[in-house]
């Protein structure tokens, strides 16, 4: 009954997506103010319909109503309660169904909250908003329904894939949703100024907020998925230029791009074309990055549940949004006015040249991704495209952009004096130099690339503070001053503060872990001692225990420090029964600037019987295990430094500029496009 | 006033043009550069028997991991196993620790090099997270030695 509640409730959303998508775009088109304000409640209706559904998904999974074929593919009865819940999500059906409800909240919040915004543009929006609801709910209702029943009903579930039963990756989709989705509805203030012909400063006012949560939302479900890959995989690293990686960070690179150039549109009236396109190819990289993910029609070591058929569904929603929105882009867009000018060297410039590099990474990024899928459908050989393309492609793109991200803020407006700008910076500049040679002489003087890449990641942290402190006039006014100033300093500048000191802990955590880690692969008895980057490792053996769901073979190592116990570590190996598989669960131990990272293999001269793992297989205490262990200095930084951006990010958007006061339009006859310029 | 106002846009729009030639005029040498060096191509075990591949050039191979053919050498870390399409075999060295959906008969994919003595020296191996699952380069590798039946998930 519940199921049926849900299908229902998901074909009736459709319908209401229908009707959003048609009739405001009528009502804007012939000034009908009742048609207009159709989209609000439809926008609600869609919004609290689809929630009803997913939240009767949910319920199926949590009763465990072994009735419904999704719940049986993918839960059982004795899996934790949390993990039945983002057995919801962790399916191809129940996804797509929470990509629905996140574009129906984004949809409600527009509805709602856009108070200020003009009916006409507020209609229309939300019209383009329905059509792409109209098209992921018919590919659910037509192509993917979650609520399908199954007769007779099995006693038990098959059981979500274990690899996909962990927080880490529990939290996962929804962010990286969140992030993608949210790109949808820029991209259809985008559409709905295309259509209207105009973009102004207030449009840009009232796209940022949103391509900022969309971006912050979409930097935590990276992390997050980077975070998972590295302690759930259990092979040391943390990126691995893998597809499905790469379908989620083109769009993050486009929106940072799209990021930026609204702060030109919003300030200076410039750029006006270029982020009404950044805006359509960051949700077009969005749909790309769930066909890939969704279609597997890439090898990926993260690939799970694919099915061609709704591929070719994916591809015409990918085809029709993609190629209907730049066709509207290359009619109406040469009809937008030009705004104000600028110098080469000036802020506009800067941000111009951070567009220019990210826009170029972001297509390095998808010809490196999607070349074998080329060559493949037209007939040539089967290739891959590894982690070495992209360290030669997109590593050497990135690092003018590093370099300028310092000097950019401290450009004016219009026209700057770039030398000045690089004298206010020379503390930054004099640290950045100190930690290039420390790096170099102290830590490993093997390594010139990881001693630069410190210096870099220096001048990118101390490169933020120095423009803060400038901001505050920090040690240049008496004390009182500086606080009243930082206290008026808008939130969104901040944000830029601590977005870019966070970058900086990025980079150095991705140059200490790339040019320093240990790795130490082995065979080991119980008893034996051995040394990993100065510590002490002692393996005391492997022991089974029972999980939940999921019997356990557990490693332990002590590891000692100037001969005293540091950590006792204790990895493990999970077989499922109930799914058939084997997980790895790492034992990492971190002091913040370096983890320690343990994982058991299998042991010596034991061999799978039947469905049972080698590493359950009957050994003796003599029995030797392969092991591997890491030692991966500064990775932490990494999340750390990705947390920091997404807190810069939040900060920005509690802006109050981005909530009230947003800029009267100016008077329409001076900005209504003149067809013939 | 209007002039040298539409003069100046001019200007800066030649500015951004050449930048953004210049950017993607980078990003296409550095893409052409790497691939060259850097793709890696795929190949079953019946090309490497009929000496169609080139040695100790980075590449992928697929296939299934051979029954009865996965050892490990005492007191290292090193495992042997073979991995065939059915009509060959190829044997395959790899140093660490295997995936967790390593196993015997199922779809596995090594990437690394051909040694001259006839052995694949796999720097990593990938088995696919959903045993239900083959990866497409083993059901390519499968298909081109004419093992393939269609629709069937798991050729035994």
């Amino acid at each position: 009954m519940i199921a049926e509640i849900g299908h229902f409730a998901l074909v009736l959303a459709l319908c209401v997506a229908l009707a959003q998508s048609v009739l405001p775009l009528v009502g804007a088109a012939r000034g009908d103010s009742a048609l207009m304000a159709f989209a609000k409640p439809a926008a609600l209706a869609q919004f609290a319909l689809v929630a009803l559904a997913f939240g009767c998904l949910t319920y199926s999974f949590v009763v465990s109503d072994f009735t419904v074929r999704n719940v049986v593919m993918n839960s059982h009865s004795a899996k934790p309660l949390l993990y039945k819940v983002s057995g919801t999500w962790g399916n191809h059906e129940g996804s797509m169904v929470l990509w629905s409800l996140i574009l129906g909240l984004f949809g409600a919040l527009v509805a709602g909250f856009g108070r200020n915004l003009p009916p006409g543009l507020k209609a229309r929006t939300l019209a383009v908003q329905g059509m792409i609801g109209v098209a992921f709910l018919a590919f659910i209702v037509f192509t993917s329904n979650p609520f399908e029943r199954v007769f007779p009903p099995p006693t038990d579930g098959r059981d979500l894939n274990p690899l996909l039963q962990d927080p880490g990756l529990a939290f996962h989709p929804p962010f990286l949703y969140v992030g993608y989705v949210g790109f949808s509805i820029v991209f259809a203030f985008a559409m709905a100024a295309l259509i209207e012909g105009r973009v102004d400063a207030a449009w840009a006012r009232w796209v940022r907020p949103w391509t900022l949560a969309a971006w912050s939302a979409l930097t935590l479900g990276i992390a997050l998925g980077s975070w998972w890959a590295y302690y759930e995989l259990g092979w040391g690293g943390w990126w691995y230029w893998d597809p499905v990686e790469n379908a989620s960070f083109m769009p993050w690179l486009v929106g940072a791009a799209l990021l930026h150039s609204a702060i030109v549109a919003e300030k200076r009236d410039a750029l006006k074309t270029w982020t009404i396109l950044l805006s359509i190819l960051a949700f077009a990289l969005s749909l790309v990055g769930t066909f890939l993910v969704r279609s597997g029609v890439l090898t990926s070591v993260h690939a799970f549940a694919v099915d061609p058929a709704r591929g070719i569904f994916i591809l015409a929603i990918l085809v029709a949004a993609i190629g209907g929105s730049l066709a509207m882009y290359a009619w109406r867009a040469p009809m937008l006015k030009g705004g104000g000018l600028f110098q080469p060297v000036s802020r506009e410039g800067a941000l111009v040249f951070n567009n220019v590099i990210l826009a170029t990474a972001a297509a390095t990024v998808f010809i490196g991704t999607l070349y074998p899928l080329f060559l493949e459908a037209l007939g040539g050989a089967k290739v891959s495209v590894g982690p070495p393309f992209f360290n030669a492609t997109f590593v050497p793109l990135m690092i003018p952009l590093l370099l300028a991200v310092s000097a950019g803020p401290m450009l004016g407006w219009k026209r700057a004096d770039l030398a000045g700008a690089l004298q206010r910076l020379r503390a930054a500049m004099v640290v950045s130099l100190v930690v290039v040679a420390a790096a170099y002489w102290f830590a490993d003087r093997r390594s010139v690339y990881a001693a630069l890449g410190m210096g870099l990641a220096a001048w990118l942290f101390f490169g933020a503070l120095v423009e803060w402190a400038e901001r505050v006039r920090l040690f240049r006014a008496p004390m009182g001053t500086v606080w009243s100033r930082a206290a008026n300093l808008p939130r969104a500048s901040w944000g830029m503060t601590i977005a870019h000191a966070g970058l900086g802990l990025v980079v150095m955590g991705i140059a200490g872990v790339t040019a320093w880690q240990t790795e130490v692969i082995r065979v080991a008895r119980t008893g034996d001692a051995f040394d990993v980057a100065g510590y002490k490792f002692v393996f005391k053996g492997v022991t089974r225990d029972e999980g939940p769901n999921y019997h356990i073979a557990r490693g332990t190592f002590e590891v000692y420090r100037n001969e005293k116990l540091y950590a006792v570590m204790a990895p493990e190996r999970r077989f499922f029964p109930v799914a058939g598989m084997s997980t790895t669960e790492t034992a990492i131990r971190t002091n913040l600037l370096a983890d320690l990272y343990a994982t058991i293999g299998d042991p010596e001269s034991a061999a799978q019987t039947g469905n049972i793992p080698a590493f359950l297989a009957p050994v003796t205490p003599q029995t030797a295990w392969t092991v591997r262990i890491y030692h991966n200095p500064l990775v932490p930084w990494i999340w750390l430094g990705a947390c920091t951006m997404v807190l810069g990010g939040l900060v920005s958007l509690t802006d109050r500029r981005h909530r009230v006061g947003a800029p009267a339009r100016v008077r329409p006859t001076d900005t209504v496009a003149s067809p013939a310029e | 006033m209007k002039l040298p106002r539409a003069r100046q846009a001019k200007r800066r729009r030649l500015m951004v043009l050449l930048l953004a030639a210049l950017g993607l005029g980078t990003a296409a040498a550095l893409t052409l550069t790497a691939f060259d060096d850097h793709l890696v191509f795929f190949h079953t075990p019946s090309d490497v028997a009929a000496h169609k591949v080139p040695v100790d050039r980075q590449m992928r191979i697929g296939g299934l991991v051979e029954e009865g053919s996965v050892e490990r050498v005492a007191g290292s870390p090193v495992i042997r196993f073979r991995v065939t399409d059915l009509e060959h075999a190829v044997p395959v060295t790899y140093q660490g620790v295997l995936p967790d959906l390593f196993r015997e008969g199922q779809g596995v994919v090594a990437n690394g090099r051909l040694g001259a003595d006839g052995t694949f020296r796999a720097a990593e191996v990938l088995a696919k997270h959903d045993e239900n699952y083959m990866p497409s380069e083993v059901a390519e590798a499968l298909k081109r030695s004419g093992r393939w039946q269609e629709g069937a998930a798991k050729p035994k």
